[in-house]
This record gives structure tokens, sequence and C-alpha cells, in this order.
């Protein structure tokens, strides 16, 4: 087998033997060849056959190429087969979850599961379901309803007040106050969202009574989780508009509060809009802090202020936890996942906003 | 328009660090001032003291005078936006609105205050400007694009037009060409020798042939060492600056023997 391609000049101090472009996929077809053959004697099984693979080319590519090519480029293969390695790692649970999730969640996820309530559903349709093959009935719509509802209404609290403590740690903070909202604002990071749910609680229970439970609570509970992010996000933002644009506008002689407005937010606002695009995905899902504020009820409520409200996640719990038929489970659990599946795909739609919402804002350049 | 500027026994300081001390001069009106001086002289911080832009910095302050005609820009009550507005700013790096086309860049000093302004006033002014910047023919086409778009020359010249829309007294500018090709340079040079007609112009340079060339008066600035502060070692007219100076230092420093 050769692999050199490029002859050096005698004279070249430049030129440097290299391996061919296909050496490194030939070598990789020869790994997964032999590492086939290897977990066949074993005994075969996918994982063993994929680490052996990886394993022998981590192994061989390295030394192949320190052989024609030289120690420093030996070493640069065998890191970036690592840099690969820890990629595709990584990846395994994200596609795995997702994988997950469409195969078990599709069977029960159609626009009757949307539209339609668990009003009056009870174990004896899941039992006929099961049994004799009656369609499924029953879905997510107030589940969904009270999840957009409560998270709406979190944006709607939580995106003025870190907005506004973003600007005052970034345009106005200096001393001890600026430090001391960083440093709250950091041990909120870290609280655990069942503790926000217990604080949210408790709050309307001395506001509204012992027992208070509605969707704005849990929009009350979501807004401590989802604040640190956003002032957080925020901050990260306006930290990099340029100083130079700032000195620009106070140089033409514009007031401060008129130049963060309409200079620095602007500037920034692509960035700014699709991290608190972001920090809402991030609390869409949450569920402790959920069931101990909106609590659970199997009727639509679109009223945020009064009765039980609801959500995406506390419906997986309930249904997953505490199947309608103790006898057979299966419909309940398909319906779990089927609103397992919605999260995920609003998570996602979430996600693709925050980078439409990027582009769409991002200074122009160019003719 | 143009006012003159009369510099009385100023020390400029960063927190406890004095970086100029001392200095005195007068600006005339309809002119141009030229600051040298080898780097890490003060030549920026006694200029952004012209305007109170300094005070952007935390804990940069001054003690002395400085007066625009008579008014002491330091005087209890000044407030600072209204000495921005009346003495402009162009730095060495030109900054352009990234958010803001070509035009609305140019208006932004009227804009952003808010002013109500019609769609043919804002042309109008938008056009003299960009003329009197010397970028409407390369511009004319291109108002509504944005202006991070325009070449780094071309940019300056925006945030020169920027400048000159609002009608300040006096224009400072921060080593305007120090990022620009010689024939950007030239063009903003020819552009100094006119706004003068109308400006009171002090600009910063480390290019000896441009002082020459652009101003009228020449203040030369000097530092004893690092630590110390800088000071104004002499100021004079351009010619005899470079001709004859009074001080050895200036003399060495313009003929290329410093720094
Ligand atoms: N923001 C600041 N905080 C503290 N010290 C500063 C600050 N800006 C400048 N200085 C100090 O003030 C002194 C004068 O700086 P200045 O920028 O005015 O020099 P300059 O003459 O403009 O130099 P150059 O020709 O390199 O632009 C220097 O010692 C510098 O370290
Ligand atoms: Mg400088």
């Amino acid at each position: 087998m050769t692999v050199t391609t490029s002859t050096p000049h005698e004279s070249s101090t430049l030129t440097h033997d290299q391996l061919h472009r296909y050496v490194p996929v030939g070598l990789f077809v020869a790994a997964g060849a032999l590492g086939a053959a290897l977990s066949a004697v074993i005994g075969f099984s996918l994982p063993m056959f994929v680490v052996l693979t990886v394993v022998i080319f981590a192994i061989v590519l390295p030394i192949v190429s320190g052989v024609v090519e030289g120690r420093r480029k030996a070493i640069d293969r065998f890191v970036t087969v690592l840099v690969y390695m820890a990629f595709v790692i990584a990846l395994v649970p994200l596609v795995s979850v997702i994988w997950s999730v469409i195969g078990n969640g599709l069977s029960a996820f159609s626009a009757d599961f949307l539209t339609t309530s668990m009003r009056n559903v009870t174990g004896l349709e899941d039992q006929q379901t099961a049994q004799e093959g009656a369609p499924l009935i029953g879905g997510a719509y107030h589940a969904l309803m009270g999840t957009l509802l409560i998270t709406a209404l979190a944006a709607a609290i939580s995106v003025p007040i870190g907005l506004m403590t973003s600007i005052y740690l970034v345009e106005y903070g200096r001393g001890r106050l600026a430090r001391a909202i960083t440093f709250f604002v950091d041990v909120m990071t870290g609280i655990p969202s069942i503790v926000a749910g217990l604080f949210a609680a408790a709050l309307f229970a001395v506001l509204f009574g012992v027992g208070t439970r509605n969707g704005f609570a849990g929009a009350v509970a979501l807004s401590v989780l989802m604040i640190p992010v956003v002032v957080r996000s925020s901050e990260e933002m306006l930290r990099i508009v340029p100083n130079e644009l700032r000195e620009a506008a106070y140089a033409l002689g514009v007031p401060k509060w008129r130049m963060i407005l309409r200079v620095v937010i602007p500037t920034a606002i692509s960035g700014i809009a699709s991290g608190v695009t972001l920090a809402i995905a991030r609390v869409v899902g949450e569920t402790a802090p959920l069931i101990v504020t909106a609590g659970f009820t199997s009727s639509i409520n679109t009223n945020p202020f009064s009765d039980w409200m609801m959500s995406l996640p506390a419906y997986v719990y309930s249904l997953a936890m505490r199947p309608l038929s103790g006898s057979e489970p299966q419909p309940s659990l398909d319906r779990a996942w089927a609103a397992a599946l919605t999260l995920v795909i609003i998570v996602m739609l979430l996600n693709l906003i925050a980078r439409l919402i990027a582009k769409a804002f991002a200074p122009k350049t160019g003719r | 328009m143009s006012k003159r500027i009369d510099v009385g026994d100023l020390n400029i300081y960063y927190g406890d660090f004095l970086a100029v001390e001392g200095v005195s001069m007068e600006i005339e009106a309809r002119s141009v001032t030229a600051f040298i001086g080898p780097s890490g002289c003060g030549k920026s911080t006694f200029l952004r003291a012209l305007n109170r832009m300094h005070e952007v910095i935390p804990g940069a302050r001054v003690e002395g005078k400085v007066m625009l005609d008579g008014e002491d820009l330091y005087a209890y009550g000044v407030d600072p936006v209204n000495v921005r507005r009346q003495i402009g700013m162009v730095f060495q790096r030109p900054n352009p609105f990234p958010t803001m086309s070509v035009r609305d860049n140019v208006l932004a000093g009227i804009k952003l205050n808010s002013a109500r302004m019609g769609k043919s006033e804002g042309d109008e002014i938008a056009e003299r400007s960009l003329r009197g910047a010397n970028l409407w023919n390369e511009v004319k086409d291109r108002l509504d694009k944005p202006g991070a778009g325009l070449s780094g020359g071309q940019q300056q010249r925006l945030c020169i037009a920027r400048a000159i829309a609002v009608q300040p007294e006096v224009l400072l500018m921060d080593e305007p060409c120090s990022a620009l090709d010689p024939i950007s340079t030239l063009a903003i040079e020819d552009l100094i020798g006119e706004l003068k007609q109308n400006y009171t112009i002090v600009i910063v340079t480390h290019n000896m042939q441009q002082a020459a060339r652009v101003s009228d008066r020449t203040a030369f600035f000097n530092i004893a060492g690092t630590g110390k502060p800088g000071k104004l070692i002499e100021m004079d007219d351009t010619t005899k600056i470079f001709t004859k100076p009074g001080v050895k230092a200036t003399e060495d420093y313009v003929s290329g023997r410093f720094g």
C-alpha cells in the first residue's frame, strides 16, 4: 500500500510527506472490517462493533501518520479523532432522546390529541381502547393551553424585570449595589426549581389563602427561574455592544437614557431576543414548580387567575405516574409520550424562532 | 457659528493618576489647531476634556477652566449633553451605528434627540452634510443601505458628516486618518481645509506632514516619563513650530530625533 503521494523535492524545505486524502477513509473502513471480525469472534453486538472500530481507528491512524508524516501530524490526527469522538458521544443522548420521544409519542399524537381535553375520560375508556381496539380518546388541549398561558405570563413578568436589571448592571451599575445584584442573580440561577415552586406556593398562600393554586402562581414560580437567565443573557449581549457606539452617541449630544434606548438596545436586540426565547424554552418544560403551584385538572381552564390549571409537564407526570386505568396503563402512557413529543416540538420551535429572530434583527452589512 | 476655546490651567485625572497637568491654551475660532506629541502624553485625554467626553470613563475628572466663548464648560449646572451638542467629536476608528442606514447615520444626532423633522428637511440636511464631508457622490445611490457597508475611509467621512449634521461650533478630531489610506487621508485633509471656514477644528495627529499641511496652530505635548503627567510644551503658529520652535524638545520631536 503506497501512502505517500506528494514526492518531496530533494532541496525543498517546505514540502513534506503527506497522507493521501483517502488514506484515513480507507483506514476507517479497514478498522470497521477488523472491528466486525473481532466482535464476531467474541459474539457480535452493535455497541461492541462500534467501540472496537473507533478504538482501532484511533490507534492505527496516528501510527500510520507518525510513520509517514512525522510526530506533529500524528498527534494532530490523534487529537482530531478524539475531538470527533467526544462530539459523537455528546450527540448520543440527544439523538436517542429525540428518537424515543418520536418513536413512542407518534402513536397517540394527532390533531385530535391537540384539540381535546381529558374531561370525562376515565379508565373505562382506556380499557376499551386496550382490549377492544376502540379509538383512543382524550388529549392534551387543556395542558397545551395551560403551558402556553403560564409561559407567556412568566415571560411577561421576567422579560421587563430581567432586561431592566441587565441594563442597570451594564450601563449604570457601579460599586456595591451592582456587585450585590450580580451575586444574587448568580444565587438565583442555582435555585432548585422545586424551591421556586414552593416559594410561589407559599407567597400565594400568604396573599390569597392556603391552598391557592392557579396558573398565575405557576407563572410566578417560573419567573423566579427565568429572571436570572434573562438577566445573564441580556447582560452578556449588552456588554458586547462596542463602547465606541456609546461614545459616538454621547459626542452627538444624546442623553444617556436615549442613547441606551436608541443605540445600545437596537444593536443588541437580536442577541437579547434570542436569549429570551431560549430562556422561555428553558422553563417551558419545568414540572415540579408547576405541580405545587398550578396543580392538575382534566378540564380546559383559560383563566390563569382562578382555579387549577394543567400544563404539559404536569400532564405527562400525572398520566405516567397514575394511569387512568390501573390494569391497562398503555393508553395513558401513549398520551404521556405524545404530550412529551408536543413539549419537545415546542422547545424546538422556540429554538428555531430564536435563530430567526437573531437573523432578522442582526445589524445588516453589505451594499 | 464657530466659537473659540480658552483653557486655563487644566489638570486631568483618571482616579488618582494625574494624566495631564497644567495646560493653558487658546484655540481660535475658524482655525485648525493640531495637537502633536509622543504616544501616551495625554493628547486624547486633553481633547476629550474639551467636550466633557472624559466623563464617560469612570473616575475621570478635571480641575481648571475650559471656556467656550467665555462660558465655563465646567461651571456648576452646565449639562454635558448641551456641551457636546456644541462641540462635536470624530474618533480614531470610524464608528457608524450598525443598525442604521447611511442616511439615518447622518441624521442620527437629530433623530436620536427625537427632534421633529420632515422627510424633505431630513433629505436636505443629509445631502448638505454628506456634501460637506465629500461623500455625497459616492453614497447618493445607497442612502438606504447600511452605513457599516461602506469602506473604512467612507465610514470615517460618514462619521464626519454625522458630526457636522448637528451644526456644532467646534469639531474635535482624534487621529481621524490613522486608519485610512493616503487617498482617503487626502480627502479628509481637503475637507478639514473647507470645514475651517465654518467651524473651529482641533485635530490630534501623529503625522507631522499632516499637522504641517492642515493646521494653522500647533501644540506640542510631551511627557517626562511613564507615570508622569503629560504637559503642554509649547504652542505656536504651525510654520514656526516646524521651522524654528522655541523649545529643544519640540525641535527634536518634529525633526524625528525623538519618539
Ligand atoms: N481610561 C483610562 N483610564 C486610566 N488611564 C488612562 C485612560 N486612558 C488613558 N489613560 C492614561 O492617560 C495617559 C494619556 O493617555 P492618552 O490616551 O491621552 O494618550 P495619547 O497622547 O492620546 O496617546 P496616543 O498618541 O497613543 O493616542 C496615558 O498614561 C494613559 O495610560
Ligand atoms: Mg490618543
